[in-house]
């Protein structure tokens, strides 16, 4: 394990993957130890430096909201934070006038069928901030979701952000055709991408399957 | 006398002054997307575009297949920009598997990137001068971009979709002898394109269609979260190549195009001195790239990616394009979010086509580097 050293702590290329010989259980306990990697079974797959500077962005957002938000994630350049549907409006507003994120990148969906949820996530930069350019924070709420879709006329519901970040208009439009959310007080909420015939249920949810497949 | 309609028609009451225009899906003077503008005399009152006619459910598709049965489908939607609609995936899949990726395919991915962006920029540059009616500004970027497809073809080996970039390197190494041929066709290109400027940025007709026509303010181009040539055009020093450098941009001389007008005089600049920055790159990055060495690290066979989630962005031809990648211990990603400059783009229309001249819409709709293929994935 001395050849390690020559390396000058560069992570191994999988370059020769599959022709080593497997290490035992303690060779590989002590392997992992040397090299300062935490070893035990519900450790993250790639474990990542928490970075100063996102830190402190995200401790002004658990100071202020305290336990009415999560931060799931701080990594370089990336944050997370989740939030009740209630809360959504105060904490990005809070985001565009304290913080300075100013845009919105994109608005995702994602549909968790199990524990009947579905997931709004809004990835917010930065253009006027220098400090903030290479920063994306990611705003994420959950919304119930229906076994038999209704759009627009089920619970399936939240405040839209259109009023703080102008910019998801047409991003808030997207999500409410292909994962069925309604965005209240947004003024336009049509379809944009999908047919004016569309019958069926939005088609982004997990239970809309792609024939043959 | 009323006529029985059938259900679910209903007749619209038509305004004597007012006259609604569909501009597209067909026509190839929008691409493959609709604009509906309503008119009073020559000036637009209202537009509202409708994308969506070639929507073809890329993000939905990638759901059904793996980390890398993905790569071909995914560069569909910006054929001739292929490498840098592939790139941010790259970046976001290395990231969840986390792979290492040997430094001379960083270098060749980057020159693969910007030879990729100046074919992209050629192409739109094509259809604007041939929808501003300039006909020689349509044959010569169209004849010019087959420099750098014979340079990408030599590459990977196909003319428009590469599928070149893959996660953990790129696919193959350089041909023999292509430093040399780079280089030689980068610095004939480089001295082709500065006659572009006395045949069409010089032009009179053209500077009186296009100087002063859509003008986007600095504050509203922040506020609508507009990005790539459209936001550079309007003053703001932003990009990702620069902001957020990722693989070996840090390590390479260029500089960022910023224009203060914001009308599509200006955005249709930004992107023509923006190939002048990419050949930099190109000679800089032959120049600096590490001779011989691997090219692709090895994946596991069908990888899985483990339960957490990846945003990765790049500067593309049309501005940042991001990957929202979500994975749950799945050898598919569980979802896949396209996050393209286009798309976002889209919302300038209205804005910048309320109270212009008709005749002028082509000139606004194409400054906006508007791919509509990209926007609907």
């Amino acid at each position: 394990m001395s050849s390690e050293n020559d390396k000058d702590g560069q992570p191994e290329t999988t370059e020769s993957h599959g022709d080593e010989k497997p290490l035992s259980k303690d060779e590989a306990k002590k392997f992992y130890e040397e090299k300062g990697i935490d070893f035990s079974p519900d450790a993250p797959i790639n474990p990542r430096p928490v970075p100063e500077f996102e830190k402190s962005i995200s401790d002004k957002i658990s100071s202020k909201f305290g336990p009415k938000i999560t931060v799931d994630y701080v990594r370089a350049h990336r944050i997370r934070v989740s939030t009740k549907k209630e809360d959504i409006l105060s904490v990005a507003q809070f985001i565009r006038d304290e913080l300075g994120y100013d845009h919105a990148e994109s608005v995702a969906g994602v549909d968790y069928p199990d524990s009947k949820e579905i997931e709004v996530v809004y990835h917010l930069g930065s253009y006027t901030d220098e400090k903030l350019a290479s920063q994306v924070l990611a705003l994420a709420t959950r919304v119930p979701r229906e076994e038999i879709p209704n759009p627009g006329k089920d619970s399936s519901r939240m405040t839209s952000l259109r009023e703080v970040f102008y910019s998801v208009e047409f991003h808030e439009r997207e999500c409410f055709e292909m994962f069925g959310v309604f965005f209240e007080g947004h003024p336009d909420n049509r379809r944009l991408l999908l047919p004016e015939d569309w019958a069926d249920i939005p088609p982004f949810r997990k239970d809309f399957k792609i024939k043959g497949r | 006398m009323t006529t029985q309609l059938p259900p679910g028609i209903s007749l619209e009451k038509v305004d004597d002054r007012i006259m609604t225009l569909n501009v597209g899906p067909q026509h190839p003077g929008s691409g493959h997307m609709r604009l509906i503008i309503k008119v009073d005399g020559d000036y637009i009152v209202s537009c509202d575009p409708d994308p969506g006619y070639v929507h073809r459910g890329e993000e939905k598709m990638a759901e059904y297949r793996n980390y890398i049965q993905n790569i071909p489908h995914l560069e569909r939607p910006v054929i001739h920009d292929s490498s840098n609609i592939l790139y941010p995936y790259c970046l976001a899949v290395e990231d969840l598997l986390g792979i290492e990726v040997p430094e001379r395919a960083k270098y060749i991915r980057v020159i693969a990137a910007e030879l990729n962006r100046c074919i992209y920029t050629l192409y739109w540059l094509a259809i604007y001068g041939i929808f501003l009616g300039h006909s020689t500004m349509f044959m010569w970027p169209a004849g010019d971009r087959e420099l750098f497809i014979d340079l990408l073809e030599a590459m990977s080996g196909a003319r428009v979709t590469h599928a070149y970039l893959v996660p953990g390197g790129i696919r193959n190494d350089l041909p023999a002898n292509f430093e040399e041929r780079c280089l030689r066709q980068v610095n004939y290109f480089e001295k082709r394109i500065k006659e572009y400027e006395a045949i069409f940025y010089q032009n009179p007709i053209l500077k009186s269609r296009t100087e002063g026509t859509g003008i986007l303010s600095r504050t509203d181009a922040i506020r609508l979260g507009t990005t790539g040539s459209v936001l550079r055009a309007s003053g703001i020093d932003f990009d990702i190549r620069k902001k957020e450098p990722y693989d070996v941009y840090e390590n390479l001389d260029f500089e960022t195009v910023v224009m203060k007008e914001g009308d599509s005089y200006a955005r249709s600049y930004v992107p023509y001195l923006e190939m002048f920055e990419s050949c930099r790159i190109i000679r800089d990055a032959l120049s600096k790239m590490p001779k011989s060495g691997s090219v692709r690290t090895k994946l596991k066979p069908n990888p899985k990616g483990g339960n957490e989630e990846v945003f990765k962005r790049v500067e593309s031809g049309r501005g940042a394009l991001g990957y929202y990648i979500v994975s749950n211990n799945r050898p598919e990603p569980y979802r896949v979010k396209i996050s393209v400059g286009s798309f976002r783009n889209l919302i300038c229309m209205p804005y910048l086509l309320k109270g212009e001249l008709l005749g002028n819409m082509p000139s606004v709709y194409w400054s906006l580097n508007y791919w509509p293929v990209e926007a609907d994935r």
